[in-house]
């Protein structure tokens, strides 16, 4: 086979385009500007490592099931984990959210990068709903009635129904995870791709 | 187990919630207290030194 050939294939031509784009010194950078000296910036990380811990202990309640976090000790602290995770990870996501907001964060072509945040953000909380339905216990009862009307009134009651405890399970372990997990890569491919956003003061003015 | 006798009396979590009603904001006290913490650490944030700055941009 000749080198015309070999660059003609797919596998080249695709090999080229992502080293192109993303050099293994983009993936694994070991310096970054100096503005992200800040704790502002701790807040994308922290998420992801909250994010690792909720899909970490949704593993072990997944393997154990119900009975095991509803009547062991040990079912209790890993399903409390799996709570507190959840609450670590919006926490620090709301504040990533906020500091990116008012940095302006889709500057520079990094609109995509945004609007990635933005979906994993809206993924995360009817992942974070459908789990307070799927608790099986009073409180996920006690929700999933006061929601259906909710969720009845925009229409979507047809295709998701929230008393349904078997979709719902469904939705929180299988689909609204894998969504939040692919867009949480590409979030982070796109930060590596573009870099992180520059201060203010750090941005050349645009040409009229 | 005194510490979660008077965790349980600081936290009594066998009543109804207690709201915050103003207007037309109604929001229950746990949710208020979370969002006054973020604000809280998203100043903090933007205030507290890092540590290692000064050095990184001697170093620059």
């Amino acid at each position: 086979m000749s080198s015309a050939d070999i660059e003609r294939q797919w596998t080249t031509r695709l090999r080229h385009r992502v080293t192109g784009h993303l050099p293994p010194e983009k993936v694994l950078p070991d310096t970054q500007p100096a503005y992200v000296a800040s704790w502002i910036y701790v807040f994308g990380v922290t998420t992801m490592v909250a994010l690792s811990l909720v899909i970490l202990t949704g593993f072990v309640l997944a393997i154990r099931g119900p009975q095991w976090w509803h009547t062991s000790n040990v079912g209790h602290y890993v399903n409390s984990l799996h709570l507190w995770s959840v609450e670590v990870f919006f926490f620090a996501m709301v504040i990533h959210l906020w500091g990116k907001f008012f940095m302006a964060a889709w500057r520079g072509r990094r609109a995509l990068t945004w609007m990635t945040g933005v979906v994993t953000f809206l993924t995360s909380i009817a992942a974070a709903f459908t789990g307070y339905v799927s608790q099986t216990n009073f409180d996920s009862q006690w929700i999933s009635t006061q929601a259906k009307d909710g969720i009845n009134a925009t229409g979507a009651g047809s295709i998701f129904n929230v008393l349904n405890l078997g979709q719902m399970l469904m939705w929180h372990i299988v689909l609204l995870p894998l969504v939040a997990v692919i867009l949480t890569a590409v979030h982070v491919v796109l930060v590596r791709v573009r870099g992180v956003v520059p201060p203010f003061d750090d941005t050349p003015p645009e040409k009229p | 187990m005194a510490g979660l006798a008077l965790l349980a009396a600081l936290f009594p979590l066998d009543h109804l919630g207690s709201y915050i009603h103003w207007g037309w904001v109604y929001i229950s006290d746990a949710n208020a207290i979370v969002i006054a913490l973020m604000i809280i650490v998203f100043v903090a944030a933007l205030l507290a030194p890092f540590p290692g700055r000064g050095r990184r941009k001697e170093s620059r």
